[in-house]
Parts: C-alpha cells; structure tokens; sequence
C-alpha cells in the first residue's frame, strides 16, 4: 500500500453546510430566523385549510364506492334483485347472503322468477371492493356513496334488504369529475 | 416607615396594599387562560389549522375545560417519589411567578376613588433584583419537581432545566446592566419614567435581542425547551406529575412569560408609555398589557418557526455568544454613560 487511495475521475464533490460560527454564522442565524419568521406568518395569512368534518363534508366523486344500495325499478317498484347469489359469489371478503325464493303472481317481488327473501350484507366484514356491483346481471346492487357507517356493536352492521334498499338518511355530497 | 429589607419608593396604606395583592393575583389568575387560549389559537393559526374551536363559542371555554379536567382528576403520586418535595415543587413554582407578577408596573400613581394608587405591586427600591431573586428561587420548583419524581425522565429534564436556567440567567442579568446603568434606578417605575424621551429598546438595541433570547431560554420555551423536550424526555421535569399539580407548574410556565414580556415592556418598551400621545392614567394598563400581549404573540410566533436545538448548541451559545455579547454592551454603555454625563 503506497499512498492514499485516489478516486480520480469518480469522485463526487460533496456539498457541505457552511461551517458554524464567525460573522457569517451570525449573518446566516439572523437571516435564516427571519425567512422562517416570515414563512411561518405567511402560513397564518392564508388562513386554516381545515374542513371541520362533521359540519364541512368533502364531496366524494360518483364513481366512490360507499355503502351498497339495492334498487327498484322505478315505474313498477318491483325489485331488480332476482336473487341469483352472483354477488355472493363474487364477494372476495364473503359478506352477502342471500336466499332466494319464487316469485307467484299473487305475490310478486321482483320482475324475475325468484327473488331474494333474504339479502343481507355484513358491512364489518365488506371490503368495499365494488365486485357485487360488477358481477350483478341487473344492476340490482350498486355502491352508493354514504361512508358514515360507524356503529356501537357488530350485529348492527348487518344490513338487511329493507335499510339497503331505503334512500339514505343524509345524502353524501357529490361532485363532478375535474371538479 | 422604616424599610425592613429594601427601600420602599411608593407605598399606600396596608388596606389598600392588601386589596392590591388580591386585585394583581386575580388579574394573573384571569389573564394566563386568555394566554393559554391566544397560544394554541395562534399555533393552530400558523400550521394552518383553527385550533381549540369546539368549547363554546369560538373554543373560548376550552381553557376552562382543560382546568376543570386537570382539577378533578385523581391526585397521584409515583412510588419512588419523595412525598414532600413531590408536592412541594409546583408550588414554589407557582408562588414565585406570582411573586414576580406582582412588581410588573401597569401604571402610574392613579386616584381610585380618592385614594391614591400605584398600578404595580409595590415599588421597591431593588425591583429588577426582586424579580431575579424570585427567577432563581423558581429553579428550585423545576429542580425538585424532577428530582423528587423519582423518575429518570424527570431527572434529566430536570438537570437540563437547572444548566440552562443558569447559563442564561446571567446573560439576561447582563443585558439589563446596560439599562439600568443609562436608567440610573433599579426601580421598575421609574425606569419607565426614565424612558420619557426615548424607549430603551433603542439605545439599548443589542440588550433588548440578548434578554428576548435569555427570556425565551428562561421560560423554557420553544426554541430552547430542552427541559421540556416532549420528543425526547416525554415532558422533563413534569413528566410523573398529573392533575392540580401539573396545572400549577403550566399556569406558572404561563405566568413567567407574561413576567418575562412584562420586564421586557418595562425595560425597554418604555411600559405604560405612548409615542407622541400621553392618555389619561386609566389607559396605562391597557398599554401595558397591550404590549405584553405582543410579546406573548412573539412567543408563540417563535415557537411555531423555530426547532428545538440541541443541547450543546444550547450551552455553547449561551455561554460563548450570548455571555461575551451581554458582556460587552454592559461595557459600552457604560463607558458612554460615563463620556457623556
């Protein structure tokens, strides 16, 4: 070994902090105290950017996929489920039941054959996925855009047919895309 | 009446110094929530946020909130703590920022109802000393308060609070030498008689930088709150303390800026006095407090911009800039003092 090691061609000039201390250094505190001095009461000019949540709501866009919604066809009123599991069976997380039964012209339901009796959607267990709405045949089902759905005990976030097809208690605000 | 430890320059009946001391100890009590309240509405304010704005309206209830939480919570103590001093501490604390409260002067002699009043405490004779005697005893509320935790947190915050405090109390003792010097008087009224003419933060520029650092080094606050450093010694000193206790050493902590401010208004901003106007006496506390609230405003202006620094960075700059600069103004002014009258 003769010598130190030279790097030659590759050696990357670093670039270091100016060194502490001596006028510059005083310069530099006072300078550097006053810009953040100044940034900071630039930042209270502008004023909060909070938005109080439970008062304020950020609109969600159409396509956010909230809590489920069952619909009915709106010039008959006849549900569009014809109960044929297809979203149970596509549900990763594995949260839908239901349980078909047939339609008979004295009680009819839906506008299919059968319908579902029981339709029932665990929201504890749901991923918000939106493969119900996809694999749905009839766009019975469709993600809504409530978001709202804390709850004191699991049992009631079970959802049944009747609160999936009832308009929600307080619409999400919504927006347009590029909005 | 024969001064028992300090010449008294302006004192009324015991009656009315009695009612004085009530008065100036409510005035404390009612300022440091509006202070508490000013500082997080501020912070909020400069990080972009509203801050407390939920307890009535405008979030103006909140500090009573936070004080009626502290004080109906459990009294506790850790079971390594040394019972007498645990409890001790806050209360030095609290008892000596009162204390230095009390001398602030928010106004000339005023005539309240016929009688005569001075609008500060008392005007002793040693007025700046008073308040630095009470700023040394206060050490020992942080001192104890972290020792007698029993908690190594607590400890080095403590010890960390103990060299700091010190290190800058001698800069700020030094940097008011030069007012003091161009005054004439250690009383606190008449330095601000004294500045009639001209506000001492102008001849008296590099003092009034070198107490604004010491002060902020004193209150342990933002950038030199190591005692507190909440990052890395979880709180410091008050770590193991909880309920009333805890409110005793933050209402303290609160009432030591409105002391620091307070000096500063005095020394250098010329206290109850207006450029160019003279008001009725009645607005002198006004003033006074107008200006301490802008210092309060500078206060939580610094602690939203700058960081914390480091602990050598501290020491080294109080003892290698803050020291020698202090120094040295005390020596020019003197000798200015000295060419000139």
């Amino acid at each position: 070994m003769t010598g130190r090691w030279d790097p030659g061609e590759d050696a990357i000039v670093v670039q270091r902090a100016p060194q502490a201390g001596g006028a510059g250094g005083a310069y530099r505190t006072f300078g550097e105290t006053l810009r953040g001095l100044k940034t900071t009461m630039a930042r209270m000019v502008e004023g909060p950017k909070t938005i109080s949540y439970p008062e304020e709501k950020v609109p969600v866009y159409p396509r956010f996929r909230g809590r489920h919604r069952l619909h009915r066809f709106e010039d008959t009123g006849l549900e569009k489920c014809v109960g044929c599991s297809l979203c149970a069976a596509a549900c990763p997380a594995d949260c839908i039941r239901v349980v078909a039964a047939e339609n008979t012209p004295e009680h009819r339901i839906s506008a299919g054959e059968r319908y579902a009796a029981v339709y029932e959607i665990n929201l504890a267990r749901c991923i918000f996925c939106g493969y119900c709405e996809v694999a749905c045949p009839f766009d019975a089902i469709t993600m809504g855009h409530d978001y709202e759905m804390s709850d004191y005990n699991r049992s009631d976030l079970i959802f049944t047919k009747e609160m999936l097809l009832e308009e929600p208690l307080e619409r999400t605000p919504l927006r347009n895309e590029g909005e | 009446m024969t001064p028992l430890l300090a010449d008294v320059g302006y004192a009324e009946p015991w009656w009315v110094q009695l009612i004085k001391s009530v008065v100036l100890f409510a005035i404390a009590v009612q300022i440091v929530p509006i202070v508490l309240l000013a500082e997080r509405k501020l912070l909020g304010r400069f990080q972009h946020r509203y801050g407390p704005n939920r307890v009535g309206p405008f979030g103006a209830a909140q500090p009573l909130a936070d004080i009626i939480k502290l004080a109906t919570k459990e009294d506790f103590r850790p079971s390594t703590s040394i019972g007498f001093l645990y409890a001790l501490a806050p209360v030095i604390s609290l008892i000596t920022a009162l204390a230095a409260f009390a001398i602030l002067p928010f106004g000339d002699v005023a005539n309240i109802f016929g009688q005569d009043v001075g609008l500060y405490g008392i005007d002793v004779g040693i007025g700046v000393l008073y308040v630095f005697a009470f700023g040394a005893i206060a050490f020992y509320g942080l001192m104890l308060g972290g020792w007698a935790s029993g908690s190594k947190y607590s400890f080095l915050g403590a010890m960390r609070a103990a060299a700091q405090l010190i290190s800058y109390e001698v800069a700020m003792g030094l940097s008011l030498v030069g007012v003091l010097m161009t005054a004439g008087t250690l009383s606190l009224p008449a330095i601000v008689e004294a500045q009639s003419g001209m506000w001492y933060v102008v001849p008296q520029f590099v003092g009034f930088l070198i107490f604004l650092v010491a002060g902020f080094a004193e209150t342990n606050r933002a950038p030199f709150d190591l005692p507190e450093a909440d990052a890395e010694l979880v709180a410091g000193y008050n770590t193991e303390y909880g309920g009333a206790k805890f409110a005793s050493y933050f209402f303290a902590e609160y009432v030591n800026i409105l002391v620091v401010s307070g000096i500063a208004v005095t020394m250098f901003l010329g206290g109850w006095q207006l450029p160019f106007i003279d008001p009725p006496g009645w607005v002198d506390p006004f003033v006074v407090f107008g200006k301490i609230f802008a210092f309060v405003f500078l206060f939580v202006w610094i602690r939203a911009t700058l960081p914390r620094l480091r602990y050598d960075q501290l020491m080294s700059f109080g003892w290698k800039v803050l020291l020698p600069l202090a120094t040295l103004n005390a020596l020019v002014t003197a000798i200015i003092v000295v060419a000139v009258g």
